[in-house]
């Protein structure tokens, strides 16, 4: 209705535009565009502005004041990052934090590539599998990592089961300080593998046939194949998947929560973890926006990196 | 596209020695990924039938000795699954039509109607691109919990999970990016019909934008499906709890096998969504990664 009603004043703009003086029907015309475009635009604004730029801002100035939400805040220097990075756990975090970042790499990436190169080369069934690959995907993180969690178990667990079968000797799994870890990375990657194979796919499927055919001619055997064609073809892929494979399991969070509670002997407190440690269990939100504005500082360079990827490889197609 | 020529050729694929290897390592792969992906979540759906003690039981059985349903009827009623499922759906469904509504409209706006300093707004959107969400949790929380200006509280409220949603820059560029390749001339042709902004919008832009908006509905539901921090954080009331939450608290304290029905109701949703949709998502996912 409110369109009805602007529109006689739109067209009766459309007349001084062509008039010798059009300086003020236009300015006007310009200034109900503008109101209507912010209009359209406001609840969208809004939000980033409360939920993304305000918490930005924020996070970096509590990180300098000593917050408990009910009192005034209170400025403390830089006491915030010294408290933390004498805490014990810091450098167990980082490290955990950090190798898990480091084993993802090594298991998820090379496992799903491995998996998309063979399934692109198979003839039958191609549906079926990209179906029951991305199915982990689907099945929400909490239950995935209840369901790792019972099979861990170290009584009725089917992990231990499995090894016993094939007659090798059993593990600790997540209670063990040195295999909890890499026990959650396991998780993590049975989860989220699908994406990745998908994505593998795709870009596969867009290498021309013709660079195998004359490196086959060339007498290129099948690890030659790999090696000069579809590894530098699909390299741009591989490094996009890399950086946001980083800036995603440097926030992980769910499993450890889960699986773990960080333990045993803080082997599985990640940067996310403690976060969350200082803001509701120690009631210190200075820590806690300290935490953040290290992981933000840390993440956001290789972010910066990856839209800078994405963005010349949009400029050269 | 199936004669397309890949890493091995159709020719070596068709010699004796290359048919036998193929069909090894298709069935390979077909055990694999039976034993990888599948017999995870039968053992799920099966652990669930089984009664307490064969569950906790060593060795573990394949197949339960008597099937019990109660597993699945505990769950729903002990874990009180009725009211956690509809709080996942209540917030699911606000963020995705919140974020429909007010990104759309953002992104028409910017792409279309051309705000003054509309380029700085968009620059803005895109820089929390790279601001990785989870290390922004703490700060949001504390706006959730006191909102600037009108010192209301949304802990404890779905708006908490559906303001915060709508702030999806992914989205919003996802929408303007398919918004720019609609061609002016359709919209002034619009409007020298005489339409207004939000009657182009609604029956030539939306109409158009068809694929685009499924593919932002999927992202939208799932992402509320899924997310478990955030929730934990905003939800300390247990009524209020959705699914996901709500298992991970209550999972201390309750049997194995009706805490293992609970899981697979939890999933039932979004695999179902998923089979439903395979073809949408999984295309998404792969024309998403190679465009760029």
């Amino acid at each position: 209705m409110t369109e009805a009603a602007a529109r006689p004043i739109e067209t009766a703009a459309e007349g001084p535009d062509r008039a010798p003086s059009p300086v003020a029907g236009r300015g006007r015309r310009r200034l109900t565009d503008q109101l209507r475009a912010y209009a359209f635009l406001l609840g969208g604004l809004l939000c980033f502005a409360l939920f993304s730029w305000y918490p930005a801002i924020r996070a970096v100035v509590i990180a300098f004041q000593k917050y408990t939400p009910g009192s005034a805040p209170e400025w403390v220097g830089t006491a915030n990052f010294t408290r933390v990075l004498h805490d014990p756990e810091f450098g167990a975090a980082w490290r955990n934090t950090l190798l898990f970042t480091l084993f993802a790499l090594l298991i998820g990436f090379a496992v799903p590539f491995v998996l998309a190169l063979v399934l692109n080369e198979l003839r039958h069934a191609k549906a079926f599998f990209r179906v029951v690959v991305y199915l982990p995907v689907m099945i929400p993180p909490v239950v995935s990592a209840l369901l790792w969690k019972w099979f861990y178990d170290p009584g009725a667990g089917l992990a231990n089961e499995a090894l016993r079968l094939l007659h090798l000797p059993t593990s600790n799994w997540t209670n063990g300080a040195d295999t909890a870890l890499v026990s959650l990375v396991l998780v993590a990657t049975w989860a989220n593998m699908g994406g990745t194979v998908l994505i593998y796919l795709a870009a596969l499927q867009g290498i021309p046939g013709e660079l195998y055919e004359a490196a086959e001619l060339d007498g290129a055997g099948l690890l030659q194949r790999i090696r000069h064609v579809t590894i530098p073809q699909t390299r741009f892929v591989v490094l996009m998947l890399m950086l946001l494979q980083i800036i995603a399991t440097m926030q992980v969070f769910t499993e450890p929560f889960v699986i773990t509670g960080g333990g045993p002997e803080n082997a599985t407190v990640t940067i996310l973890y403690l976060i969350y440690k200082y803001a509701f269990l120690y009631n210190d939100f200075g820590g806690a926006c300290a935490l953040s504005v290290m992981l933000l500082v840390l993440l956001s360079a290789f972010s910066a990196l990856y839209l800078r990827l994405t963005r010349t490889a949009g400029e050269d197609s | 596209m199936s004669s397309t020529r890949t890493l091995v050729s159709p020719l070596t694929l068709s010699r004796p020695r290359g048919k036998a290897v193929y069909w090894t390592v298709f069935t390979g792969i077909v055990l694999l990924f039976a034993l990888a992906f599948l017999f995870p979540v039968y053992w799920m759906v099966t652990g669930a039938m089984k009664s307490p003690d064969e569950v906790a039981g060593t060795p573990p059985t394949l197949v339960p000795h008597h099937w019990h349903l109660g597993g699945y009827t505990d769950a729903w009623d002990l874990m009180d699954l009725p009211t956690h499922l509809w709080n996942t759906v209540v917030q699911a469904a606000g963020a995705w039509l919140l974020q429909l509504v007010f990104c759309t409209a953002a992104a028409y706006s910017l792409s279309k109607l051309k705000p003054v300093l509309g380029r700085v707004v968009l620059g803005g959107i895109l820089a929390t691109l790279m601001v990785p969400a989870q290390a922004l949790v703490v700060p949001k929380y504390l706006t959730v919990a006191d909102l600037p200006l009108i010192h209301t509280s949304l802990l404890n409220d779905p708006l908490g999970i559906w303001l915060p949603a709508v702030a999806n820059a992914f989205n919003l560029y996802l929408l303007k990016r398919f918004f720019d390749q609609i061609p002016r001339d359709v919209l002034e042709a619009a409007e020298i019909d005489g339409a207004g902004r939000l009657r182009t919008l609604w029956s030539i832009v939306l109409p158009m934008s068809r694929p685009v908006l499924g593919v932002v509905s999927i992202f939208a539901l799932v992402a509320v499906w899924q997310d478990f921090l955030w929730p934990l954080m905003v939800f300390s009331d247990t009524d209020k709890q959705p699914i996901s939450v709500a298992l991970v608290q209550l999972s201390q304290n309750i049997p194995l096998t009706v805490l293992i029905a609970s899981m697979v109701i939890a999933s039932i949703p979004m695999v179902l969504m998923f089979l439903v949709f395979q073809r949408h998502i999984i295309a998404g996912i792969s024309a998403g990664s190679t465009k760029g």
